[in-house]
């Protein structure tokens, strides 16, 4: 942390759809960043700087978002700028810009990530062939499918759990109408007979392609007391990254993510992650990740994330509800998707979730966001109550 | 790719990238289709062309109501320019040398920035007015325009001409909602000296790794460097060309790359005997469904070996029996 508290004090995001042919990149940003200003009784005015994310340039072929954005974000005559930590980076994103807030330098930053995949097509953004590399010829599932596998093998987890976050987090998305993915009769018959993409992954167990847009206002202690709008107060904030490869790498438990737990549950006083946060909002885009961070973040030990997600815990009724809006795999504008975590995690400290609202006993909640080859981290705590210490 | 190792490279999406609009910069694009330039009020009443969606000082949204547009030009006055010598068929709006200037319509209080068809840079200059030239075959760009050309004094601009290429069919043309934005970047890549040596190598049937000098660890393929510590690996190491399968994956997916064989296939991570780190390979030469984690693997060599990946065609399976997993529960 800084020397300043900080606080959500405005949240807006659009309705992901796969493809939002009624706007222009511009127009879609906005729609997240003019929500999130009236949230916070704000006007463009009011903001002191504007941060942007998003996730490959190749995406959309746009290469410098903020300078084509600086109007439509009211960025004019202020400081801005762009951040880019492959998928995790609407959550790297938002701690730049509470950076911004608990330095001192700035009162009021607005921060914005956002994804237009349907002006191209991501396994082809992710898997460009290099001159002189060996190509992946599996596109992005490829990458991921092998872990999840060592993951089971690992754990000794049965082949159904995967299935169990698929379903569980479409029923959630059922209660959020601004998720993508409505799938009312989702059940495990359905996941179990979706077509086998990446032998373990079946296509029900993979996040949507989505366009959206989130955007979060960030403000420093006194404009968060003098104002009405509901706070998360950020109780920490922790970023890490490790390379792809290297020897005796853990790639289905990076260290990066252990370290960057550690780092973020310390600066926020977490010992026991499980009884102390209310809801996990976590970067789940195959289902299969849904036990494998939670053994990574520390909710239970080694091996036994899939017990976990078994048992029901992790279900918006149990006693650590993960994604309760329905996670990544039903919304997943990759750009921001890391922000929709930070910031519905927010949601539910601020009592802002309707009808998806966990129950608060703690008043914390955890945002999570990871990229790359499981390799970049990034993370946050917000409290419905200030920071104690 | 030749003996240099600097490979020619272009990123481009197959297709261009499909681009939707919104009502505003469209309603710009269909003016352009019609053969008209539309500009639109700021805030501050002036009337900004290229339409922009928000007012580029206090950032409101414009072009909300119908009586924000104005129809601009389509002559107009060239502001300051610059002269292209030498274009780039295919790169640049013009094959012959040409003027891109920035240009205020009559109407407009900001500039549009067009190419100038005008010979050679005597034929232009600062406050020279100019008229575009438009395209018969129009479809909502920039590059309904062909250029702009310098207009003799009292002359009249010409109107654009009526579109060749309206659908013949009773399909009534919406307004323009999007376009097709294709674009290519060249460039030249180097192999560099780390995966010279791994190229070099598999020339020659070997497979050369490096290690740094302060460390065990021997990577297959390096990148020159100990992702550690950033040592260079400056020691070569010659690695056997077999291996176990740590993990891997089953892709029915087809068609995610020209290398990748009919689906079913399997996409394997392989630490190397020898090596300390994975990777990637394609398994072929048993069924698919007998693939298994620990399962011992030999380079598959192409007839004509090359300094290129490709003279590794594929692993097989050797017969031998499994590695034991906690040979490679470490790299997984």
């Amino acid at each position: 942390m800084g020397k300043e508290l900080a606080a959500v004090i405005g949240v807006g995001q659009t309705q992901h759809r796969s493809a939002r042919k009624d706007v222009s990149m511009a127009g879609l940003v906005r729609e997240a960043a003019m929500e999130a200003l009236e949230e916070a009784q704000m006007t463009w005015k009011d903001i002191d700087a504007v941060v942007i994310g998003k996730a490959p340039d190749m995406f959309e072929g746009i290469a410098m978002p903020e300078l084509y954005l600086a109007d439509a974000l009211g960025a004019v005559g202020k400081p801005m700028m762009r951040v880019h930590t492959a998928g995790s980076v609407g959550g790297s994103t938002t701690i730049v810009a509470t950076k911004l807030v608990t330095s001192g330098v700035h009162k009021r930053v607005l921060t914005v990530s956002y994804e237009k995949q349907s002006e191209s097509n991501a396994t082809w953004g992710l898997s460009v062939p290099m001159p002189f590399q060996a190509p992946l010829v599996a596109g992005a599932g490829g990458f991921f499918a092998p872990l999840i596998r060592a993951y089971m093998h690992r754990s000794g987890a049965p082949r159904h759990i995967g299935h169990l976050v698929a379903v569980k987090d479409r029923r959630a998305a059922l209660r959020n109408p601004k998720a993508h993915l409505h799938i009312p009769d989702i059940d495990l018959k359905m996941v179990e007979e979706s077509f086998m993409l990446w032998d373990p992954i079946r296509y029900l167990d993979t996040c949507p392609s989505s366009d959206g847009a989130m955007a979060l206002v960030i403000g420093s202690e006194d404009v968060a007391d003098a104002s009405e709008s509901p706070k998360a107060w950020v109780h920490g904030m922790a970023m890490r990254s490790e390379p792809t490869m290297f020897a005796r790498r853990d790639q289905v438990s990076p260290l990066a993510g252990k370290q960057c737990a550690k780092d973020l549950y310390a600066q926020a006083g977490i010992s026991d992650p499980r009884a102390e946060f209310d809801a996990a909002e976590v970067y789940v885009p195959f289902s299969w990740f849904e036990p494998m961070w939670l053994e990574n973040l520390g909710f239970c030990p080694e091996g036994d994330g899939w017990k976990l997600t078994e048992s029901g815990a992790t279900a918006p009724d149990g006693d650590i509800p993960w994604n309760p809006s329905g996670g990544v795999l039903s919304s997943n504008p990759i750009g921001a998707s890391g922000m929709v975590r930070f910031g519905e995690a927010a949601q539910q400290v601020r009592g802002c979730a309707g009808d998806y609202q966990v129950e608060l006993k703690t008043g914390k909640a955890l945002g999570h966001a990871y990229g790359g080859g499981s390799q970049f981290f990034s993370m946050w705590v917000v409290g419905r109550d200030k920071p104690t210490s | 790719m030749t003996n240099t190792f600097t490979a020619e490279h272009a990123l481009e999406y197959p297709g261009g990238y499909t681009r939707s609009v919104g009502p505003v910069l469209g309603r710009f694009l269909t003016g352009l289709r019609d053969g008209t330039i539309l500009g639109v009020r700021g805030r501050d009443g002036r009337v900004i062309v290229p339409v922009q969606e928000y007012d580029p000082v206090t950032s409101d949204a414009l072009g909300g109501r119908d009586d924000d547009y104005v129809e601009v030009g389509p002559a107009g006055r060239v502001i300051t320019w610059s002269w292209v010598a030498q274009p780039r068929p295919g790169k640049h709006p013009l094959e012959r040398p040409f003027a891109f200037a920035l240009i205020r319509l009559d109407g407009a209080d900001t500039t549009l920035l067009h190419a100038v068809d005008c010979g050679s840079p005597e034929g232009i200059a600062t406050g020279v007015r100019v008229a575009p030239r438009w395209r018969s075959d129009r479809v909502g760009k920039i590059t309904d325009i062909e250029c702009f050309i310098v207009m003799a004094d009292g002359e009249q601009p010409t109107p654009a001409p009526a579109r060749t290429n309206v659908p013949d069919d009773d399909t009534e043309e919406g307004p323009v909602t999007g376009m097709n934005s294709a674009f290519r970047l060249e460039y030249k890549i180097p192999a560099g000296a780390a995966t010279r040596r791994y190229l070099n190598g598999l020339a020659e049937g070997k497979i050369i790794g490096g290690r740094a000098p302060s460390s065990d660890d021997v990577y297959a393929a390096s990148r020159g460097t100990d992702p550690k510590t950033g040592e260079p690996t400056s020691i070569e190491v010659e690695i056997a060309d077999t291996g176990c399968v740590t993990t891997f994956c089953i892709v029915n997916i087809p068609g995610l790359s020209e290398l990748a064989p009919e689906i079913p296939y399997v996409s394997a991570q392989i630490l190397l005997d020898g090596a300390d780190n994975m990777m990637f390979g394609l398994i072929r030469g048993c069924d698919v469904d007998d693939v298994h984690m620990g399962m011992r693997v030999k380079a598959k060599w192409a007839d004509e070996l090359k300094a290129d990946h490709r003279s590794i065609l594929y692993w097989e399976p050797t017969g031998e029996p499994d590695a034991p997993y906690e040979h490679y529960k470490d790299n997984l």
